[in-house]
C-alpha cells in the first residue's frame, strides 16, 4: 500500500520570521488520485505548494516524491522529475502568443532549448501537439493571441495547457478555477478529470462543488495545520472543519 | 493529424515565423549605406564606428533580451584587443587567427565572470560585473605584455587568409564590414532561435519558466558568454584596425559608453545599438575640438535624449511606424 504513495511529506514546517505558516504537515498523496487541499484564506495552502516545489525552502521537514528525497532539490529539477506546479496568480508568458506559451513547455522536453544557431522555425515542428493541447482547453480560436490579451479565465486555461504539455506524472494546481465564469469552471473541471486519468493531481480549490465533484480525497488545512482528511462526505461533516470555515466567514 | 493542426494555425492568423518585412528592409538599407559609405566618409572613422556598433549589439543581447545590465563589458572588448594584438605581434599570428584568439580570450573570460555574476540581479549584477572588469583593468596595468600605459602598439595587420592585404584601407574596411555583418546576423539569429525563445520566456516570467523545468541560470550564462564573445570579436577587430590595444578599451568609461550607445539607439531593438554607436562616435568625432568638454556635452546630450525619447532613436521610430525594428 505504502508504495503507491507518490508524494509524501513528514513534519513539513515553514516559519516566516516567527510566524508559522505551515506547521508539521504530514501529507500523503496516492498515485492516480485527485487530492484536494482546502482550507480558509491564509491557511498555508500556497505556502505548501511553494515548499513542495522548493520555491520556498522548508524550515523543517522532509519531502519525498516517487520514493526520492527532494527536500533540497532545486525547483527546475523537481519539475524535471515530473512534479509540475501551476500558480495561484495566473502565470503565463504575457507577450508570447497562446501557441508560443505552450510551445515553450514542449520545447523543454523535446530539446533544442540551447540551440542559439538554429532558426526558431524549427519550433514549428511542435505546432501540431501545441494545437491539440490548446484545443483541449478550449483556446483553439486564440492560438495567435498574445497571452496578455486573454481574459482571466482563459489565462488559467492556458496555464493548464502549458503544464499538461510537460506530461507531468503529478500536477499541483493552485485554484485552477478561481475567477472563472461558470462555463469555464465546468470545462476546466472536466479537463482536470480527463487528464487525471493517468496522472496524480494535488489541487487547492475554493469552489466546493468542484472539490466534491473531482476529488478522491481531501486534506483540510487551517492555520498551517492539518485539521482533517478523508472523502468529501466525512470532511464536510467534521465539526472542526465546519468551525474553521465558520470562523473565517466562509459558508 | 499534424497537417490539419498546422493548417488550423495557418488559418487562425497570418504566419508569424520568418523575418518581418520591415526588418529585412532596414537591413537592406543599412547594408547599402555601409557599402557606399567608405567612398563618402573617412573609412577609419567608419571602421571604428562598426567595431563599436558590434560591441553595442553584443551588449544589447544581454540587457535587451535577458534584462541584465552589465557594467563591465569593457573587460571583454579590451581583453580581446590585448589577445589579438599580442598574438599578432609577439607570436606572429595571421589576422584571422589573431581575431579568433582575441575572441576566444573574451569568451573564456565571459565563462568565468558570467558563472560568478549570473545569480545576482539588478544593481548587484551591475556591481559584480564592474568589480570584475576593474580587476581586468588593474591586471592590464600591471601585466608586462600589455605595455602598461603605452599599450601594445604597431600591431601588424598582416594578410587575411594569405590573400587580402589588410594594409590597404578599403580592403580592411570591407573585411571589418563583413565581420560586423556576420556578428550582427549571428546575434539576430541567437535572439530568434529556440534558445532565444527560452530567453524570452525567462525574461517574461522567470518563476514560470523555472516551474516548467528550465534552469534559468544556465540560459542566462549562455547569453552572457555569447554577449562577451561578440564584444570580444569587436575588440579584437578594433585592435587590428588601429594596430593598438590600450587601457582605454578596458577602462570602466568604455563600459559606460556602450550603455550610452545602446540606450540612445534603443534598448532591445535590433538596429538601435548600431544607430546609437554611430551617433556617439560622430559626436565624439565632431566634438573633439572641445577637448575635455566632450564628456560633459555628451552627458548633456544623453540626458536630453533619454528624457525626450525614452525608447531610444530606433525604439521611438519603431513605435511611430508600429513596426519592430
Ligand atoms: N513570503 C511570505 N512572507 C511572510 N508571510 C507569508 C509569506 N507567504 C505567505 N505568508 C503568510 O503565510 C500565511 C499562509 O499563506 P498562504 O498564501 O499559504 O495561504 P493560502 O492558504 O494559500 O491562502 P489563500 O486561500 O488566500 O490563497 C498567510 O498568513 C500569509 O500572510
Ligand atoms: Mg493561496
Amino acid at each position: 500500500m505504502a508504495d503507491d504513495v507518490i508524494l509524501e511529506t513528514e513534519g513539513l514546517t515553514k516559519e516566516f520570521r516567527g510566524f508559522v505558516a505551515v506547521k508539521d504537515v504530514r501529507l500523503r498523496v496516492r498515485r492516480g488520485t485527485i487530492h484536494a487541499l482546502i482550507g480558509p484564506n491564509g491557511a498555508g495552502k500556497t505556502t505548501c505548494f511553494n515548499l513542495l516545489t522548493h520555491f520556498l525552502a522548508p524550515t523543517r521537514g522532509r519531502i519525498r516524491f516517487k520514493g526520492r528525497e527532494i527536500t533540497g532539490s532545486r525547483p527546475a529539477d523537481i519539475a524535471r522529475l515530473g512534479l509540475v506546479r501551476s500558480f495561484q496568480i495566473s502565470a503565463v508568458f504575457p507577450h508570447l502568443s497562446v501557441l508560443e506559451n505552450v510551445r515553450v513547455a514542449l520545447q523543454r522536453t523535446r530539446g533544442a532549448s540551447f540551440d542559439f544557431w538554429r532558426s526558431e522555425r524549427v519550433l514549428d515542428g511542435l505546432n501540431g501537439r501545441a494545437v491539440e493541447l490548446i484545443e483541449a482547453v478550449g483556446l483553439a480560436a486564440f492560438a495567435r493571441t498574445p497571452a496578455v490579451e486573454l481574459p482571466y479565465g482563459r489565462k488559467r486555461a492556458l496555464e493548464i495547457a502549458t503544464t499538461l504539455a510537460l506530461e507531468p506524472e503529478m500536477m499541483l494546481l493552485d485554484e485552477p478555477t478561481a475567477g472563472m465564469a461558470h462555463d469555464d469552471v465546468e470545462r476546466i473541471s472536466a479537463l482536470i478529470k480527463r487528464v487525471a486519468a493517468n496522472r496524480t493531481v494535488l489541487m487547492v480549490e475554493h469552489n466546493l462543488s468542484v472539490v466534491e465533484n473531482l476529488s478522491d480525497i481531501i486534506t483540510v488545512l487551517a492555520r498551517g495545520e492539518v485539521l482533517a482528511e478523508g472523502d468529501y462526505r466525512s470532511v464536510s461533516r467534521n465539526q472542526d472543519v465546519i468551525q474553521a470555515y465558520m470562523g473565517s466567514g466562509h459558508a | 493529424m499534424t497537417a490539419t493542426a498546422n493548417e488550423y494555425v495557418g488559418a487562425a492568423a497570418p504566419a508569424e515565423t520568418g523575418v518581418p518585412i520591415p526588418q529585412v528592409v532596414a537591413f537592406g538599407v543599412m547594408t547599402t549605406i555601409l557599402v557606399a559609405a567608405p567612398f563618402l566618409v573617412y573609412p577609419v572613422f567608419l571602421m571604428k564606428a562598426l567595431c563599436f556598433a558590434l560591441f553595442a549589439c553584443a551588449f544589447n543581447l544581454l540587457i535587451g533580451y535577458v534584462g541584465l545590465l552589465s557594467f563591465g563589458h569593457a573587460a571583454f572588448l579590451g581583453a580581446a584587443g590585448y589577445g589579438a594584438a599580442h598574438s599578432a605581434k609577439a607570436w606572429g599570428f595571421p589576422p584571422e587567427l589573431a581575431i579568433l584568439f582575441g575572441t576566444a580570450v573574451a569568451a573564456a573570460l565571459g565563462v568565468v565572470i558570467g558563472a560568478l555574476a549570473i545569480r545576482s540581479k539588478g544593481i548587484y549584477f551591475a556591481n559584480i560585473t564592474l568589480a570584475f572588469a576593474q580587476m581586468v583593468y588593474f591586471f592590464s596595468v600591471q601585466a608586462g605584455f600589455t605595455g602598461g600605459e603605452d599599450g601594445i602598439q604597431s600591431v601588424p595587420r598582416g594578410t587575411l587568409l594569405g590573400v587580402l592585404n589588410l594594409n590597404e584601407t578599403l580592403t580592411l574596411y570591407f573585411v571589418v564590414l563583413a565581420i560586423f555583418l556576420a556578428g550582427f546576423l549571428l546575434i539576430y539569429r541567437a535572439i530568434h532561435s529556440p534558445f532565444g525563445q527560452v530567453l524570452k520566456a525567462i525574461r517574461e516570467n522567470e518563476p514560470r519558466a523555472v516551474s516548467l523545468g528550465y534552469r534559468a541560470e544556465r540560459y542566462k550564462l549562455l547569453a552572457f558568454v555569447l554577449s562577451a564573445t561578440f564584444a570580444g570579436l569587436a575588440g579584437a577587430t578594433k585592435a587590428l584596425v588601429f594596430q593598438l590595444a590600450s587601457l582605454t578599451d578596458v577602462h570602466w568609461t568604455m563600459s559606460g559608453e556602450v550603455v550610452l550607445m545602446t540606450l540612445l539607439g534603443g534598448l532591445g531593438t535590433v538596429f538601435g545599438p548600431v544607430v546609437g554607436a554611430f551617433i556617439v562616435m560622430a559626436l565624439e568625432n565632431y566634438l573633439s575640438q572641445l577637448g575635455a568638454w566632450v564628456t560633459v556635452v555628451q552627458g548633456v546630450i544623453f540626458v536630453v535624449c533619454v528624457l525626450t525619447f525614452r525608447r531610444g532613436v530606433i525604439g521611438e521610430l519603431g513605435n511611430l511606424l508600429r513596426k519592430s525594428l
